[in-house]
């Protein structure tokens, strides 16, 4: 029988693909409890979570927090504006301060990559990464490919397309890991300025022309185009990005009838994808949210109860 | 226990808790992951034989509703709770293979309750090996075996593990 014995979860890339297989099974078993009368199991019971988000973030808090309390745990959102780390205190005192405070898990948003790898090797508290800058969001890829693996039964042999900015997306890495360890064909769409060729070394083929794999794929993961992070010299403007990458009607009626279109949100209607079309059959963005509930749950409950093994 | 003794076992439980239901077929036997489901599978097996229904037959991880996550050091797959039928009034027997500390029926009845409130819930268990840590029993008992507390029972079923039906006492 398969096991957990992690207390902490940085990134997808450094799961066996027995360990991320743990966590999708896991988050089918905690699925159910969503639909039951009472939605509330007791296994984090007098557990303290500190989501701790030093870039701001609704959604990805909220289904963390959900999910906690979905567990029984008590929870403590602290923001960036809200946080010492304005006053000039480092990411290390301020997550001792936490630690001292008793929190038993601290979910990290951090702009910083590899933030939260720091943290679990200096901290009791279980560290779950709920991103940090361009480089993992690991519970993001895994309700991805849960939902793909919902769909389809498995991961294996599927071709999964990954379109729009990947240079500056942990959504993307974090699929790319997970996806490539589980057997999946990974291709990456977009403007050569946000999506090199040097990709190609993780594993995965790279295509600047969306219409040539439209009819072959069985997954689009639109990514958000970032307009925040984005500079101009990267991004040839939003009219040219929809003539030639947006999922628009024309576009669509080019996929499979089986293929799913994905977005991890929020979504730009007009822009990654037509307004009717994220609205279409083969939309499953808000299943997407729903799953990322019990895939977090699954997160949450097995590194908890994996923080008990001695190093 | 061989393969025979087992059988002999079920199909006495079986016979039982016919008895002491009016309308079978409105049973739930819950079966707790891995080997209390096959328990309860060969159970409905039995009473349908003997009533000619077949009671409803549903699967019940209770690894959730544990009290003990923090000190296993380590966490096992979850299985996928399924629950066939709405649980309100309905008679409800839960099935295990071995019974021991009593500390997961416990977890059960506390599941149980995020489903619904059934009339009333018995505990079925192939094998009663004592040490009760908690004020529980079993309405249902295949046989009662007298284990030390550092021993292991290890049942085995042949369609699950590919090898004859058995019930063993391990020494440490």
């Amino acid at each position: 029988m398969s096991t957990w014995t992690r207390k902490d979860l940085t990134g997808l890339d450094d799961l066996s693909a027995a360990e991320i297989t743990f966590l999708l099974d896991t988050a089918r078993a905690f699925k159910g409890v969503g639909n039951r009368n009472l939605k509330k199991v007791p296994a984090l019971r007098g557990k303290t979570l500190v989501n701790f988000f030093v870039e701001p973030s609704t959604r990805t808090r909220t289904s963390f927090e959900v999910a906690a309390m979905r567990l029984s745990a008590d929870v403590v959102n602290i923001s960036a504006t809200a946080s010492s780390l304005q006053k000039g205190e480092t990411l290390k005192d301020t997550a001792l301060n936490l630690q001292a405070l008793q929190a038993d898990i601290i979910v990290l948003r951090h702009s910083s990559p590899g933030s939260p790898q720091f943290l679990a090797g200096r901290l009791d508290s279980s560290i779950i990464n709920a991103g940090d800058g361009a480089h993992e969001h690991p519970t993001q890829g895994l309700l991805d490919i849960f939902t793909i693996r919902e769909k389809f039964g498995r991961i294996e042999g599927l071709h999964i397309a990954i379109v729009g900015d990947i240079l500056f997306s942990r959504v993307a890495r974090s699929n790319i890991f997970g996806l490539l360890k589980l057997g999946a064909k990974v291709t990456l769409v977009g403007p050569s300025t946000l999506v090199p060729k040097s990709f190609e070394k993780l594993g995965v083929r790279v295509t600047h022309r969306i219409d040539d794999i439209l009819g072959d794929v069985d997954v689009v993961n639109l990514l958000r185009i970032q307009h925040e992070r984005q500079r101009k010299e990267y991004f040839p403007g939003l009219g040219e990005y929809v003539s030639l990458f947006g999922l628009t009607k024309a576009r669509a009626a080019k996929l499979k009838p089986s293929c799913l279109i994905m977005h991890p949100g929020p979504i730009n209607r007009g822009v990654e994808i037509d307004s009717d079309i994220a609205d279409g059959d083969q939309s499953v963005i808000l299943e997407q949210v729903t799953n990322g509930i019990a895939v977090r749950m699954a997160v949450l409950y097995s590194c908890a109860g994996g923080a008990g093994v001695p190093a | 226990m061989d393969s025979e003794a087992i059988e002999k076992a079920i199909r006495r439980m079986a016979h039982e808790i016919v008895e002491r239901h009016e309308s079978p077929s409105r049973i739930v036997l819950a079966g707790i992951p891995t080997r209390g489901v096959e328990v309860a599978r060969r159970l409905a097996d039995h009473i349908e034989k003997i009533e000619g229904v077949r009671p409803y037959l549903g699967t019940l991880d209770i690894s959730m509703h544990r009290d003990d996550l923090s000190t296993r050091g380590k966490v096992t797959a979850l299985e996928v709770t399924d629950l066939p039928v709405d649980l309100d009034n309905r008679p409800l027997v839960l099935v295990d293979d071995v019974f021991f500390t009593g500390r997961t029926t416990r977890a059960a009845l506390d599941a149980l309750a995020s489903f619904g409130r059934p009339s009333t819930i018995q505990r079925a268990v192939l094998v009663d090996r004592g040490h009760r840590e908690l004020p529980i029993r079993a309405d249902y008992v295949g046989k009662n075996l007298p284990t030390a507390r550092e021993e292991k029972i290890r049942v085995r079923f042949e369609n699950l593990d590919g090898t004859p039906d058995s019930v063993v006492v391990i020494k440490p």
